[in-house]
């Protein structure tokens, strides 16, 4: 009878304690996520000027249809494969590696791959700006000169430029992709690989029955963000070119776009169309991922 | 210490291989040193470059960013907004969104799914779609140009609420019991008892969210309007102008902008590498 009392009591408080543990993203998700994003809906079909907003329809998507967006879409995209395509696998084997027995001075490796990933993007683009400049002398002509090539205007071109954009992804992003991955290797339990030893299986088959396999949750969510920051490209860009942008756009992405059209040509409805589009993307990605990988399925 | 190592050719290759590869990763930060300590002549006669010509060294470029010179002139201010945005937004952010991911994980509630459900929305939806609307709600808010400009928006982070949360279903309910038995209340279990438990997802977190706060660009460059105001990386990248770019400041500036986070890192480290281990982020 007592238990059953208090266990009432603590049980009413109960009820309600979960709901304060939360309280921060329910207002925070209101404030500043759903408020917002009713408004860029709207702000999507009218003309924001500073002391009048009309309503215009669909005009500000049919703004869109232009060389610049077509621009800063492809930049996007071409942007966020190469970044999928060097961002995966190459630093899930490093960490593979880099777990094996035979590896010595693990922890050092681990932290010099990771340092780049402490520099802001502003100071890797101030580097990488004066890495990828036209002088004769500088890191990457030296390099190529020294490979037999002749010196590049890495930064006028479409396809050097986005070689350059990818080298810096690479560098900052690589060291925290292999922490990742070394951290979900560390979690697969030893005796799958004593079990398939036992049966024999070589180096490859072990990799690809039980390494990947396991790894799957980590790479799904590497994955993710990896796609989330190619959409999501600004800073290096902003950083190689400058605020007034890139010659013929080489360097326009998608946010570029919302931030030059809404502040600095202060056409906030235009820009939040051009964000409802990289929305209606994302939101596209991410249904892919979640109907062909089962993203976040096993939960609960 | 048991097991007796043996060198063997792939170990050798191995280590070679990423020697090879980790003095890829650091040239950039040794060039970008190298070339802070040099006079800025060189860098506009012939680049960045790796050549170590001892005769030239300098640190013109040091005493210049600390004359307040080629537009460096808030330097120091940068740096002192860039610590307190972070370390306010990271203790914020760690204690709001522990309590977040604790609640989600340990209480089966009414809602629970979907509060879950938007917390992964969040995630996987790009913020900069929001920008124009959080611009204008801003200065709204009259929090535009200021620290709570830039923090509030961004304080609940969904990252790390999922971290917490999937760190703490790892930790057995019973301690919750238990402490109820003893008279706990559900507050006290979670700062009594709980928060000791998280110390590893609190050091993960510690630097995941200090270096994005510490690196954050976009955000900050919009709601920062005075020049005073800037952090560390929108001030470096103003020295960038269009007229001219004031490298002798922008060198030593940026190589100076690095220390603090690689001083957190060493510090947390060994935590970081723990939490992430333990924690797991098991999707």
């Amino acid at each position: 009878m007592h238990q059953k009392k208090s266990r009432f009591r603590i049980g009413n408080s109960q009820l309600i304690a979960p709901y304060i543990f939360v309280a921060p993203f329910i207002l925070s998700f209101i404030i500043f996520f759903s408020y917002p994003l009713f408004q860029a809906i709207l702000m999507s079909f009218q003309s924001v000027l500073p002391d009048q907003v009309t309503f215009i329809g669909l005009d500000n998507f049919k703004k869109l249809n232009n060389p610049s967006f077509y621009k800063a879409l492809y930049n996007n995209f071409r942007y966020t494969i190469y970044t999928v395509i060097v961002l995966i696998p190459i630093p899930l084997i490093l960490a593979v590696f880099l777990n094996s027995k035979m590896m010595r001075l693990k922890n050092m490796f681990r932290s010099a791959l990771f340092l780049p990933a402490l520099t802001s993007v502003a100071v890797a683009g101030i580097i990488f700006k004066l890495v990828f400049s036209e002088l004769d002398g500088a890191l990457m002509n030296t390099f190529i000169q020294w490979l037999g090539f002749d010196s590049q205007k890495w930064l006028y071109y479409p396809g050097l430029s986005m070689f350059a954009l990818v080298v810096i992804a690479t560098w900052r992003w690589i060291g925290i992709n292999i922490l990742y991955f070394l951290s979900a290797l560390q979690n697969i339990p030893k005796e799958l690989y004593e079990a398939a030893d036992i049966d024999g299986a070589g180096l490859f088959s072990k990799f690809y029955k039980i390494t990947v396999p396991l790894l799957k949750p980590i790479t799904i969510y590497v994955l993710t963000i990896t796609i989330y920051g190619g959409f999501a490209m600004f800073t290096e860009s902003y950083m190689l070119w400058g605020s007034r942008g890139s010659p013929q756009d080489i360097g326009l992405t998608m946010v570029g776009y919302i931030y030059q059209q809404g502040f600095q040509y202060f056409d906030l409805g235009f820009g939040s169309a051009i964000g409802l589009v990289l929305l209606v993307i994302t939101l596209g990605v991410s249904m892919i991922q979640l109907k062909f990988m089962g993203l976040f399925g096993k939960e609960d | 210490m048991a097991e007796k190592q043996r060198w063997n050719f792939s170990a050798v290759f191995l280590l070679l291989f990423f020697i090879i590869l980790a003095v890829m990763a650091l040239f950039p930060l040794y060039a970008l040193f190298l070339a802070s300590i040099k006079p800025s002549s060189e860098l506009f006669r012939y680049g960045l470059n790796v050549r170590l010509d001892f005769d030239v060294m300098t640190l013109a470029n040091y005493k210049a960013i600390f004359a307040g010179k080629g537009g460096s002139a808030h330097y120091f201010s940068w740096y002192k907004n860039s610590i307190f945005i972070t370390s306010l937004f990271t203790v914020l952010c760690l204690f709001l969104s522990s309590m977040v991911g604790y609640g989600l994980a340990m209480y089966n509630f009414k809602g629970r799914n979907l509060i879950f459900t938007l917390v992964l929305a969040v995630m996987m939806i790009p913020v900069e779609i929001i920008l124009l609307p959080l611009y204008r709600l801003s200065i709204d808010l009259s929090i535009i140009n200021s620290i709570w400009g830039v923090i509030l928006p961004f304080v609940v982070a969904p990252l790390p609420i999922f971290f917490f949360r999937q760190f703490a279903s790892g930790i057995p309910k019973d301690f919750m019991d238990a402490g109820r038995i003893d008279g706990c209340s559900e507050m006290g279990i979670f700062f009594r008892i709980m928060i000791p438990m998280l110390v590893p997802a609190f050091g993960a977190m510690t630097i995941l969210q200090a270096m994005f706060s510490w690196n954050n660009f976009l955000w900050p460059v919009i709601v920062l309007r005075s020049t005073e105001n800037f952090t560390l990386p929108i001030g470096l990248a103003s020295l960038l102008s269009p007229v001219g770019n004031n490298y002798e400041v922008l060198l030593s500036g940026a190589v100076l902008s690095i220390l603090p986070i690689l001083v957190l890192f060493l510090m947390f480290q060994r935590f970081f590498i723990e939490g992430l281990t333990v924690g797991g982020v098991k999707g």
